[in-house]
């Protein structure tokens, strides 16, 4: 995996996203997944992802404390805040993106 | 930060950086950029090709105004670190505080353009509501942005909804306002690669 040499930001985008999920890593790429779409995930991730997706301001030292009191190392809790992260970011920018193909359309 | 292994989990070869870096910056890095060093095969290198991009590349947008638009998703976002961040790079960038200061005040009265008021419009409804209409965007195309330049501002809102929910999530450490300055300045020199 690598990145796109034309460096269109849409490209750097997408190359973004397809690393984070496919590419190889600690946390199950279905896990990842679930991180990226902010969806059927359990507790204590569930609230962890679901903070840094829509109200990062609100993640605390607990939220990590719960989530590797469950099991999950620090190295897969990198990785899930990222997928959520970046995951929550794509959604806003394809949403901006549409529009404003509709607008110029 | 809040994981253990984003303070000292670094191999040999960036523990040794980091130690040069405070040594002749006479500061430690940022934990912005200390970030892209963990596992940079990860998302770091991703990460900082795509700000370089958005931040430095080719775009009608000048530096400062694209920083300025870093600033005002990340006060949308409530991220304390980019705030600050960036409101101290586009500030040095336009030689100009009061505006940027304005800017994050209050939007609809700041002593700025209305190509690029349109534009910060748009950025903070699509970073605060997760959506927009066909007439959010027309509004800016009105104002005198070109359809480019609202695909480049794009580009920027998602480099810093990414970065101000890593920020706010790991707990990136706030800086003495001479540490933002510094990293204002450098990021004025070298951009985000």
């Amino acid at each position: 995996m690598s990145l796109p040499p034309d460096r269109d930001k849409q490209a750097l985008v997408k190359a973004i996203e397809q690393r984070i999920l496919s590419g190889p890593g600690m946390a199950p790429p279905e896990l990842r997944a679930k991180a990226f779409e902010d969806s059927d995930l359990a507790e204590p991730l569930a609230t962890l992802v679901a903070k840094v997706a829509r109200r990062s301001f609100q993640v605390t030292d607990g939220d990590f404390a719960a989530a590797v009191a469950a099991g999950f190392t620090e190295d897969q809790l990198f990785e899930l805040v990222i997928c959520a992260a970046v995951g929550e970011s794509s959604r806003l920018y394809h949403a901006g993106l549409a529009a404003l193909a509709e607008a110029a359309g | 930060m809040r994981l253990g292994i984003l303070n000292d989990g670094y191999g040999l070869g960036t523990k040794l950086l980091f130690s040069f870096i405070r040594l002749f910056s006479g500061r430690p890095l940022p934990d912005a950029a200390r970030l892209t060093f963990y596992r940079p095969d990860f998302y770091g290198s991703y990460s900082k090709a795509l700000t370089q991009e958005a931040m430095r590349g080719p775009s009608a947008w000048p530096v400062a105004e694209r920083e300025l638009m870093a600033a005002y998703v990340s006060k949308v976002n409530d991220c304390p670190f980019c705030i600050r961040a960036h409101t101290a790079t586009a500030s040095l960038a336009a030689s100009n505080d009061v505006m940027v200061v304005a800017v994050l005040a209050d939007l609809e009265s700041a002593p700025i353009g209305a190509g690029l008021r349109a534009t910060l419009r748009m950025l903070g409804k699509l970073t605060r509501d997760g959506h927009l209409s066909a007439a959010d965007v027309r509004a800016v195309l009105e104002s005198g942005v070109s359809g480019q330049q609202v695909e480049d501002a794009l580009a920027i809102g998602y480099a810093f909804n990414v970065t101000n929910r890593l920020a706010n999530a790991f707990g990136f450490e706030l800086m003495t306002p001479d540490g933002f300055q510094a990293g204002a300045k450098y990021l004025l020199r070298r951009g985000y690669r």
